[in-house]
């Protein structure tokens, strides 16, 4: 039976007043090309993490602040993300990123559990301040892999790419 | 009249030449750039203006020219992900979007192989899952052929081939019949990432004891433990010795030495003695009687 589940928007809470809408999220069946079962609580806890992930991020690149990615991303996802902070500092600039929908389908577990990966078909704003003058905001409809591997309490994003639809 | 009519066309000419020109001021980029390869932006109009490059993965601010070609070198933009460029000039602000895309060049893998340890001759006891990355730690999306290998004792090698999907390669292995250390490679291109898969012994198959008199005692020895594959169970593995007689049971755990447990029970006429180790289960001997 074909399943979707649409997830409360309480988990994402705008922290700014840049669009205070919640993100539409919408969990397509799973599509896994893997051996392991997906239990319903880790797709649910995969799903809540990551959306979470989605709002440091905002707030992160709101306020240009590296240590707010440290819960919800690791690895190579930090690193570009926390390199771009860094940049926007160093230019004087931030950004506003406001997701609005998600359209999400877990697409790979690999086989020992160590891993998870996802697809965010997503659509976000991006407003770009320059010396908190606003200088455009930008709408972006575009497709995210995400890979997330589990932290001592949490899924954690390790991978998270944007590549052409 | 006349008059009437020239200004009016003058002025719909200007119109026209104000709309071109608005129309001309877009940004001009390309759909997609390979990461870390040069490109360049088109604009029009005249004047200063800022130029951003905006993305989670990267950002620029670059002061430009207006109405000609700014140029990002190789080597500035190179993390893959969807970018916004926003020309913002004195009076007009012109905006697009593009996408850098990942190399098709791997340049790294991130090679999981589970479990580390494992018995032989385990149907798809050995897992690996490969990442495969370019030389900008972008993940590159598109299908990529990955070889895993997996040597056993004997030389010959397990390959397989399995083409990668979003990123990501995965296949799952029995382990090979043969004991020991073996290098789990996977390879793409002149990639390549090894991981050390431990494999030991299974349970002992064929478990054997054989019992001898002396005095009035038994000694009981097993025959050199092996699993199924004939690989020498390691020393240290308990066998039990189970002795029944007239009622009461007495019960010997042993651990193998070179190979082989060996215990003295005492020598009832007509006692019953088993063996086994863990849930294999041995022979039995009936003495005396």
């Amino acid at each position: 039976m074909i399943k979707s589940l649409l997830i409360g928007c309480s988990l994402l809470v705008a922290t700014t007043g840049f669009g205070a809408d919640q993100a539409a999220v919408r969990v397509e069946p799973t599509n896994l090309q893997s051996p392991r079962h997906l239990e319903k609580q880790t797709e649910a806890a995969v799903i809540r993490d990551y959306l979470q992930a989605w709002q440091s991020f905002d707030t992160a690149f709101d306020q240009n602040r590296i240590e707010l990615l440290d819960r919800d991303f690791v690895g190579s996802a930090k690193d570009k993300l926390a390199s771009t902070i860094h940049g926007q500092a160093k230019l004087g600039i931030h950004t506003r990123y406001q997701d609005r929908a998600h359209d999400l389908q877990i697409v790979f577990y690999s086989p020992e559990g160590l891993s998870i990966q996802l697809i965010d078909n997503v659509e976000y704003d991006v407003q770009v301040l320059d010396h908190d003058k606003v200088q455009t905001t930008q709408k972006v409809k575009t497709r995210y892999i995400a890979v997330l591997t589990p932290s001592e309490v949490r899924w954690r994003v390790r991978i998270f790419q944007s590549t052409p639809e | 009249m006349e008059l009437k009519l020239k200004v009016l066309l003058i002025g719909l000419m200007t119109a026209a030449t104000q709309v071109a020109t608005a129309q001309n001021s877009n940004i001009g980029l390309p759909n997609t750039v390979e990461a870390g390869k040069a490109f360049s932006i088109q604009s029009s109009g005249n004047g200063k203006a800022v130029l951003y490059i905006v993305g989670p993965d990267q950002v620029l601010r670059r002061d430009v020219e207006l109405g000609g070609t700014t140029s990002i070198p190789a080597g500035t933009l190179y993390n893959a992900g969807h970018y916004v460029a926003i020309l913002v000039g004195a009076s007009s602000t012109d905006s697009g979007a593009f996408d850098v895309v990942p190399t098709n060049q791997p340049a790294a893998l991130r090679f999981l192989a589970k479990p580390s340890r494992l018995p032989v001759g385990l149907h798809n006891g050995i897992s690996g899952v490969v990442y495969v990355f370019d030389s900008y730690q972008n993940l590159i999306t598109v299908p990529t052929p990955v070889f895993f290998e997996l040597p056993n004792a004997s030389g010959s090698v397990q390959t397989h081939s399995v083409t990668s999907r979003d990123g990501a390669a995965w296949l799952t292995l029995d382990s090979t019949q043969k004991e020991g250390a073996t290098n789990f490679v996977a390879r793409v291109g002149g990639i390549s990432s090894a991981r050390v898969i431990e494999q030991v012994p299974g349970e002992p198959c064929g478990l054997r004891m054989s019992a001898r008199q002396t005095g009035q005692k038994l000694e009981l020895q097993t025959d050199p433990v092996r699993d199924c594959s004939g690989n020498a169970v390691p020393d240290g593995t308990i066998v039990t010795f189970t002795e029944t007689y007239n009622g009461s049971q007495s019960t010997a755990d042993v651990p193998l030495k070179r190979g082989i447990a060996h215990i003295e029970m005492p020598a009832y006429d007509g006692a019953r003695i088993s063996v086994a180790s863990g849930v294999v289960m041995g022979n039995e001997i009936r003495w005396g009687r």
